[in-house]
């Protein structure tokens, strides 16, 4: 019923290439995010899907019928804007009344709609008011109000949260993600916050530059990130990166740089064994690191220098120095740890990631 | 938005803006022909068969000498030029200082005061210039530049206050205050923070005052008499017609002629003149 | 207060004018005093001294006795003011209702983005920057009825057989002033109608037409609704420069064909100024008011009430 499939789709504003061979098929009912910095190219792949911006080449098909040449209007689509797009002059009522007033709905029904659309988002009372006597939250509903009435196949999401403060904008998700379950219509989403990303979205596609970088579960990307950029911008803190050399040390593979040595352990050595004496990115998640224990065997642990303490209450922060580079450490809130001491850390085994010097892409 | 096919694009936007284009600028390419066309070309009749109206191939400077020889031109373009500058300036100060003190100041009847500018604007000048020539002549003031320089304000100042205090408005108090923290005194913090910041706004109430005040035409013509104290619309209308004779050439010299200067001040600042057109109608 | 205190930690000069510049109240009187004089000895006081006129029965050089409203009774039966009347209402009517149209269709078009937009937006304007006496003027050239360049474009086309007697023909005269004045007219409605449609986010327009609105809906439900304020008032301000309009028919008619295209302001010249009779001239010029002033109160009613919305 809502199934939505791009098939190499190119976006072209003038000589800028802003979104490059984009394939992706949609499942009905599902919740999809593109994720990625300013710039990636996901909010025009959005409008291309909303029919906002012409596609360069490639097709875009909705329920199997391709809609390059249809009309937004035509689509079945309905959009919530960042800004909101809400018409100023008209009230709540109105505006939510709008689009099936466009598509000539007889009254009683457009009333049914409205009243039961404004239920589901709590905003009943507001019916009779403008649009400038709302407070953020509030339109922000007002919007999705006016996108739920149409019932349409598709919704399509461009930054909604963006406006909204930091509270706010975690109530909302979490509503969003109800909405979602209740109602049973794809979504696609687009957001530059990966939390937004890895909470909501059923698959994530991550972009940068115009590429797709990787389609995946949240979980996927986040434990198997494909390249340098996604494992770096999954996760936060990010990923911690440093610039190791492989060696063959006793048979056994390290990864060594200024300020570590580490061996890496078996499963992943049989991988890496043929990037002897190359370069390669080591990748571990602050989440990944914790105080070096007797227990841990000397080759996943390495010194490091504390140079800030961030207290956060559920855990501490210790931004550290080791060799050249700096690292993110979160470790258990009880640790007793001061700046300026130097502090053995510890590698989980099972969370090392590697990564080409060059293509930067997972090993 | 999406364009439709190539050929909406067409249809929908270059035909009629190019439509709208050669109708709003035909008349100044018919003056500009006019000026230079001799006048054994000028004067034939639209339905002789040689009527060759779009070119000429014979340009002649025989109109333009006439008019500089033959008449005052010369002088009317001077006065003009004397009297807008000089009621342009009167108004901006007028104007400026007005607009600060609605603008900024708190002072009883500031309120009614700003309605009462509001609706002298609202008062044409055809239905003031009888009884104004009265006044005029009663001050004696009549047949010299001065009776223009000091009536061309009244319709000048409340355009120009309005603008001005739309820009002041958009200042931060917090500017002045710091001055004024500083050392300045109200006045100086006006003089030297605030007046600099609303340039661009004195700028286009300057040029929008300058080319109404060129414009201006009823009241040059009722309280100028003689020829050396004619402004240019007034003297192109009544020294360059003898009798019922029109003559075109000379004519259309003059139009043209009296036209550049206003044209080349607006080319050096459409983007002040449009700021201050559009802000006048939202302010 | 600080600024008084900054103000004796640091040695200023006269001090008492000083502070009596500080006075709120005081500067802005300095302040306003120019325009007021201005505005009161060349608006409010010929004003006055109209209405004094207009019940006189003053004359160039004569001075008047009081007569009461026997002016305003002898215009009122005078034909020719009748004329008058009605040419200027109908002439506003007319000419507002296609430089609105007009000036909101270029409007929309040079909303768009395009090569050398600055340069058509400048170009546009050039009928209502240059003098409305000298563009008049050439407009009296291309109607004359024996070297008219419209007569002859119109045969080309061929649209006519015979020529058209553009301001000689009772007719078809005011015809000709209205189209001349709605050339004029339609740059500043085109512009000012312009900064209008830029306030407009084009994120509405997109969720309208997401919403199923076609161009024409999104017109009327969506774009014509938010230009309302910025319509009201360009409209008032051109309506009281077209009802007041004295140089078009002058330079292009005089008032005739045989006071076919007189207006307020042409007729109160004619016979003020003309023939010296200033008291009736006086009179015709004040019969404006009250319409301006209904206008005028109406349209201001209709902008407050749109504006709170």
């Amino acid at each position: 019923m809502g199934q939505v499939v791009l098939k190499d789709i190119n976006k072209f504003y003038d000589s800028v290439h802003a979104v490059k061979d984009f394939n992706l098929q949609i499942r009905d009912k599902e919740f999809v995010v593109f994720v990625g910095p300013s710039g990636c190219g996901k909010t025009t792949t959005l409008r291309m899907i909303a029919g906002l911006e012409a596609i360069s080449s490639g097709d875009i098909s909705i329920d199997g019928q391709v809609v390059n040449e249809l009309a937004p209007m035509d689509r079945d689509i309905a959009m919530v804007f960042q800004n909101y797009a809400l018409y100023p002059h008209m009230s709540v009522y109105d505006n939510m009344a709008f689009g099936l007033k466009m598509r000539k709905f007889a009254r009683p029904e457009i009333a049914k709609r409205v009243k039961e659309a404004a239920d589901i988002l709590g905003i009943g009372e507001l019916l009779k008011r403008k649009p400038r006597q709302l407070s953020g939250g509030q339109r922000q509903r007002v919007a999705l109000g006016r996108a739920i009435v149409r019932h349409p196949r598709v919704f399509l999401f461009d930054e909604p949260l963006s406006n909204l403060d930091a509270k706010l904008r975690v109530q909302m998700r979490v509503e969003l993600k109800k909405l979602h379950l209740r109602l049973g219509t794809t979504a696609v989403y687009v957001t530059h916050d990966q939390v937004e990303a890895m909470t909501l979205g059923d698959r994530v596609v991550v972009m940068k530059d115009g590429l797709v970088q990787q389609v995946g579960e949240p979980l996927e990307l986040y434990n198997q990130p494909a390249n340098k950029f996604v494992a770096g911008f999954i996760g936060s803190p990010a990923m911690n990166f440093a610039a190791v050399t492989m060696t063959d040390g006793n048979g056994r593979l390290t990864a060594k740089n200024s300020g570590l040595e580490i061996e890496v352990p078996g499963g992943l050595a049989d991988r890496l064994r043929g990037h002897v004496g190359r370069q390669l990115t080591l990748g571990i998640r602050p989440e990944d690191l914790h105080v070096a224990r007797d227990a841990d065997p000397a080759g996943l642990t390495f010194p490091s220098k504390i140079e800030v303490v961030e207290q956060l209450g559920s855990e501490i922060l210790l931004d550290v120095r080791v060799g050249d580079d700096t690292m993110v450490a979160a470790v258990d809130p009880t640790v007793r740890a001061k700046v300026a001491e130097t502090l053995r850390l510890a590698i989980n085994p099972e969370r090392l990631h590697f990564f080409d010097a060059k293509t930067e892409a997972a090993i | 938005m999406i364009e439709g096919a190539k050929w909406r694009r067409w249809v929908y936007f270059y035909i009629p803006m190019v439509l709208f284009l050669l109708v709003l600028l035909f008349p100044f390419y018919w003056m500009v022909i006019t000026t230079v066309r001799p006048d054994g070309e000028l004067y034939r009749p639209w339905n002789a068969p040689n009527y060759a109206p779009f070119w000429t191939w014979n340009p002649t400077f025989d109109h333009i000498r006439l008019l500089f020889e033959e008449t005052l031109f010369a002088t009317w373009l001077l006065n003009t030029m004397l009297i807008a500058l000089a009621s342009t300036l009167i108004s901006l100060v007028c104007g400026v200082f007005a607009g600060y003190a609605l603008a900024r100041l708190k002072f009883p009847y500031a309120g009614s005061l700003g309605t009462g500018i509001f609706i002298t604007y609202l008062v044409p000048q055809t239905l003031l210039f009888i009884p104004l020539a009265d006044i005029i002549r009663n001050f004696r003031l009549g047949d010299t530049p001065w009776a223009l320089i000091l009536t061309y304000p009244t319709f000048l100042i409340p355009f120009c206050t309005w603008l001005m205090m739309g820009y002041f408005k958009a200042i931060p108090k917090e500017l002045e205050e710091c001055a004024r923290i500083d050392g300045a005194s109200r006045w100086k913090a006006m003089i030297y923070i605030i007046l600099p910041v609303a340039v661009p706004g004195i700028l286009s109430a300057g040029i929008f005052a300058f080319t109404l005040s060129w414009n201006e035409f009823i009241y040059a013509l009722v309280f100028m008499s003689s020829s050396e104290e004619k402004t240019v619309p007034v003297g192109v209308v009544s020294e360059l017609v003898r009798g019922d004779v029109f003559y075109w050439g000379p004519l259309m010299a003059g139009a043209l002629l009296g036209s550049i200067p206003v044209a080349i001040a607006y080319a050096f600042f459409v983007e002040h003149y449009v700021s201050g057109l559009t802000g006048s109608v939202k302010g | 207060m600080a600024v008084g205190a900054v103000e004796s930690a640091l040695h200023m000069p006269p001090r008492s004018r000083q502070r009596l510049l500080e006075d709120e109240r005081w500067l802005a009187m300095v302040l306003l005093l120019p325009t007021a004089v201005l505005l009161g000895l060349f608006i409010a006081y010929p004003f006055v001294n109209g209405i004094w006129l207009s019940v006189t029965n003053t004359r160039v050089g004569v001075p008047g006795d009081f007569v009461g409203l026997a002016n305003f009774t002898k215009i009122w039966n005078d034909s020719i003011f009748r004329t008058a009347v009605w040419n200027t209402c109908w002439y506003t009517f007319v000419t507002t209702i296609f430089k609105l149209s007009l000036g909101l269709w270029l409007a929309m078009l040079l909303n768009r983005h395009f090569k050398g937009k600055a340069m058509v937006r400048a170009f546009i304007l050039l009928p209502f920057i240059i003098p409305t006496v000298l563009s008049t003027f050439a407009w009296k050239w291309m109607f004359d009825p024996t070297f008219s360049v419209l007569n002859w474009m119109l045969f080309q086309l061929g649209l006519i057989t015979g020529r058209v007697n553009w301001l000689g023909d009772s007719d078809l005269a005011m015809t000709s002033v209205i189209i001349v004045n709605i050339w004029r007219g339609v740059p500043f409605y085109a512009i000012t109608l312009l900064a209008g449609l830029q306030t407009i986010s084009p994120e509405l327009q997109e969720a309208a037409a997401i919403d199923g609105a076609r161009p024409w809906q999104r017109f009327w439900y969506i774009i014509w609704p938010l230009l309302l304020p910025v319509t009201m008032v360009v409209t008032l301000f051109s309506v009281i420069q077209t009802f007041a309009d004295f140089q078009l028919v002058y330079v292009l008619t005089g008032g005739g064909p045989a006071n076919a295209t007189h207006l307020f302001a042409t007729y109160a010249y004619q016979l003020g100024v003309g023939t010296g009779l200033l008291s009736e001239g006086a009179a015709i010029s004040l019969a404006m008011f009250p319409i301006l002033f209904l206008v005028v109160i109406v349209q201001l009613l209709y902008i407050r009430r749109v504006e709170v919305r």
